[in-house]
């Protein structure tokens, strides 16, 4: 295969694209370290000056930020809460054969196609809505008080609706790791006489494992830039309760018009999401070699 | 016409040298074989010969031209791969057409060539076919008329039978030899399966470490090894290897005795032993025996030979036929 | 793996699962349902589910608003064109990786991995400032730019996992038969290789689609995809329920016909090969 004509040929046909993503990634990172060492509002064109790291001081004492990182750990670590557990139970029931199984997989993977703004506002308007929402006619043919949920529980809120546009990827994930398991494991441990719990936690969570991890790692990635969902339901609010990292910074720079301010933020984002790409990568580029 | 000769060829990955150097004459005609245990570079030897691997050094030439440099389609040979490698978009009669299509032919001739090459093969009724729906001798054929229709100057097939069943792998065996001798056109074959080349080959070469230990036919490989290794890679079972007191009696360092040419007994001869396990083959028997002061040797004899586990038996090697290596596992 | 499977359990799970899917496409369902109902039926309590009167005015008159079929054709071209010229940038480059990998390749495949981890945020403010004086804002290929280079580590990691699977033997096969090496990507590589690039840009104009980061911050009107379309509908005056069900059911039906049909290469796609 490896001949020194084909290698030659080989490295021409990647440097499209390897120029262009360097260019794409390099260029933009660059100067967003460049702003972030300025004062520079497009508000206020021409008091451009250098003033070292005061935007990051701003930023990271500013004691919004310190809300919106809560409410992105939360709505990250509560979105993955109900993703893994929801998908690794429907992934259990998926993988039992019944009537119709491959019908209800579709109708679970559904979700994951809707765009971000539909299943926000399809959830905000017609299942949340205080008056003719769904919910609260549920709530009020039982007989209880609905739930204002955007008004008194608005985390929560988009934790839902996210966790609904994510419970697919969970389970597709998992199922497909599920089904891989090789079915004589399965059989020898039964022979082994393991009984159906110990099977699933010696045999079947193991498994999984990994591709828990993936999903976890995956997921992680993208819930940390959740956006969409945020601007078209709460606007951050009420006050700054529902506002992640990202709103944050996309307040700074696009309402704001802080280019400096929203470029340190945008480089403290790059960190954070940094921490968690380092322990992803590792694991991809470790089943690279296999 | 197809003579190909291996002059000074070496082969080195980075700092690596999988391959030494090597010099090797092929006739016009022959059927070589490659043998050596997995890792030896026979395989990687085949691939320089094709052109699908570049020469660390040296030149292979063919038919008197130096192509060690060609690409692989202007060097005039066939390979059938391990994997059989079919294209799997393409029906049976596609398969075997590409070669002539990618040459240029016209339909006609094309249109006669696979279906001669069907009809030798075998596979007239399956040309409609896709890969995915023949059954693996019958890929292995069509992998072997998409080389043949070429008329090659030679046939370079890399270990071909590995994934075939035991029965099937012997029926190839003599489709492959029937081949050769229909249509007399040279053919490399590259295997770690001694008993291929032991059968087909008309001269065998035995590599190992990617050097050359032995060229020669089957029976001169087999009578006359040159070294220990040979001496242990050729014949099944294997040669019994002796090495100490015995040995020294001979003087040699060690001692060499084929299970076929030891007389068992269970009244008296030259060592004493105790039988372990016996395997029945029906026309055989293979005896393992624990001889005393000398260690296991595997005994080959008649079907009908009856022992027990425990046993206190007596073996008699023909001293005819011993093989003495030296120090250095050269034969003396 | 044959095995003795009780009627019994068969029901049991059988009425579960149909029960959680049911659940979990009930919003889905539940839109599609109302794009069918005129504005008061939409919001009636208690709600209507099947019988009501069945109306498509939603539709006509949704896509009689003048701008609709704009942002349709917005969402069509960006989501289409980045993905065909993220294909025509990653084909060679898989191609290259899969069969004639280096020491580096590697580094290369996890390099390009590491691009995708980078926080939209983090660079919103330069492509904003870049896209404002190249005038590139509210355009349609500002926005395939941004996409072509968001998807594009995507699908050549799919694209590459595709092309491993493709034995080398082959490939040296129709060299030995002769074949240039165009004549191989033509005649042997790209047919075995076409049902791996058909998914993979399957679920390219998936996400392209549904991108909903750039889309709402680099689009005004004119360029406006669908995923904008619909935000504007937030608007608080906005609570026309069965216009914007229907203008969701149309803007997600397309897609989700497509996904459901690429949902078996999805999982490879998502988890970068992680996961098969």
């Amino acid at each position: 295969m490896a001949t020194l004509q084909t290698r030659a040929t080989a490295r021409l046909m990647m440097s499209p694209a390897v120029i262009l993503l360097f260019l794409w990634m390099i260029v933009p990172l660059v100067m967003t370290l460049y702003f972030s060492f300025l004062r520079y509002n497009l508000l206020m064109p021409g008091t451009e000056e250098f003033i070292g790291f005061l935007n990051y001081k701003y930023f990271l004492t500013d004691p919004s930020f310190f809300t919106a990182l809560g409410n992105t750990l939360m709505l990250v670590g509560g979105t993955l809460l109900i993703t893994v557990i929801g998908g690794i139970l429907l992934a259990l029931v998926l993988d039992q054969p019944f009537w119709g199984q491959g019908i209800v997989r579709l109708l679970v993977i559904a979700p994951f196609f809707v765009m971000p703004t539909v299943s926000a506002l399809v959830w905000k308007n017609m299942l949340m809505h205080p008056v003719n929402g769904l919910f609260a006619w549920i709530a009020r043919s039982f007989g209880f008080q609905p739930i204002d949920w955007f008004a008194e529980v608005p985390l929560l809120s988009i934790i839902l609706i996210v966790a609904w546009q994510w419970l697919p990827f969970a389970t597709l994930i998992l199922l497909t790791a599920l089904q891989s398991l090789d079915g004589e494991q399965i059989e020898a441990a039964e022979m082994d006489g393991a009984g159906s719990l110990s099977r699933f936690f010696y045999l079947v969570l193991p498994h999984m494992s990994r591709a828990i991890t993936v999903v976890i790692l995956i997921q992680t990635i993208f819930l940390l830039s959740v956006f969409a969902e945020i601007l078209v339901t709460t606007n951050g609010g009420p006050g700054i309760q529902t506002t992640n990292i990202t709103y944050l910074i996309y307040s700074l720079a696009l309402l704001q018009f802080d280019v400096g301010g929203a470029s340190a933020g945008g480089i403290v984002a790059v960190i954070l999401a940094n921490i968690v790409a380092f322990f992803l990568i590792r694991l991809i580029g470790k089943n690279l070699e296999r | 016409m197809g003579s190909i000769t291996l002059e000074k060829v070496s082969k080195s990955f980075g700092t690596t040298s999988v391959i030494p150097e090597i010099d090797l004459e092929i006739n016009d005609g022959e059927f070589v074989v490659f043998v050596g245990p997995s890792g030896c570079g026979k395989s990687t030897l085949l691939r320089m010969i094709a052109g699908l691997e570049d020469l660390s050094g040296g030149r292979i030439i063919i038919d008197g031209k130096d192509m060690s440099s060609e690409a692989p389609a202007k060097r005039g040979l066939s390979m059938v791969f391990q994997s059989y490698a079919l294209y799997p978009h393409m029906s049976v009669y596609g398969n075997i057409a590409f070669p002539l299509k990618m040459d240029g032919q016209d339909k006609a001739a094309i249109d006669k060539k696979v279906k001669d090459a069907a009809h030798i093969l075998n596979l007239t009724n399956y040309l409609d076919r896709r890969p995915g729906q023949l059954s693996g001798g019958q890929r292995q054929r069509v992998a072997i008329g998409r080389a043949i229709v070429r008329q090659p100057k030679a046939f370079l097939f890399d270990e071909p039978l590995s994934n075939l069943d035991a029965a099937l792998r012997g029926n190839m065996r003599l489709e492959i030899s029937d081949l050769h001798h229909q249509l007399a056109t040279t053919m490399i074959y590259v295997t770690h399966d001694q008993i291929e080349a032991m059968t087909m080959a008309d001269k065998i070469v035995v590599l190992n470490a990617g050097r050359i230990e032995q060229v020669g036919s089957p029976l001169e490989l087999y009578r006359n090894p040159r070294n220990v290794f040979v001496a242990g890679f050729i014949g099944s079972p294997r040669m019994n290897l002796v090495e100490g007191q015995e040995a020294s009696k001979q003087n040699a360092v060690t001692l060499g005795v084929r299970p076929e040419h030891i007389r068992i007994s269970k009244t008296e001869g030259a060592w004493k032993g105790v039988v372990g396990v016996t395997e029945h083959l029906g026309s055989d028997t293979f005896i393992h025996v624990q001889a005393d002061g000398i260690g296991k040797i595997t005994v080959r004899t008649d079907g009908d030979f009856a022992t027990d586990h425990g046993q206190t038996v007596y073996l008699t090697p023909e001293a005819a036929r011993l093989h003495r290596f030296d120090a250095n596992g050269h034969a003396i | 793996m044959a095995r003795a499977i009780t009627t019994r359990k068969k029901v049991t799970f059988g009425i579960i699962g149909w029960g959680i899917g049911f659940l979990i496409f009930f919003p889905i369902l539940w839109t599609f349902l109302t794009s069918f109902k005129t504005e008061g039926t939409a919001i009636a309590t208690p709600p209507q589910f099947l019988f009501f009167d069945w109306t498509l005015e939603n539709y006509h008159e949704v896509q009689s608003r003048s701008d609709y079929m704009k942002h349709v054709t917005n969402s069509v071209v960006i989501s289409v064109g980045s993905t065909l010229i993220g294909l025509a940038l990653a084909i060679p480059a898989a191609w290259a990786m899969a069969f004639s990998p280096t020491k580096r390749t590697k580094d290369v495949l996890m390099w390009m991995l590491s691009t995708k981890m980078m926080p939209p945020v983090g660079v919103l403010v330069p492509l904003y400032l870049i896209f404002r004086d190249w005038g590139l804002l509210d355009t349609r290929l500002g926005l395939v730019a941004i996409l072509t280079m968001i998807n594009l580590p995507i699908i050549v990691w799919m694209l590459y996992t595709y092309f491993k699977e493709i034995p080398g033997e082959i490939l040296e096969a129709a060299r030995m038969d002769g074949a240039s090496l165009m004549k191989e990507i033509v005649y042997v590589l790209t047919p075995m290789a076409v049902p791996g690039i058909a998914s993979t840009m399957l679920l390219n104009i998936i996400l392209a689609w549904n991108e909903a980061f750039w889309t709402l911050n680099l689009s005004a009107a004119n360029a406006a995809p669908l995923t904008a379309f619909i935000a504007s509908y937030s608007s608080p005056e906005g609570l026309f329920w069965a216009k914007l069900s229907a203008a969701s059911t149309m803007a997600i039906a397309p897609i989700l016909i497509m996904g459901w049909f690429s949902q078996k290469q999805l999982v490879r796609g998502l988890t970068f090969g992680a996961v098969k």
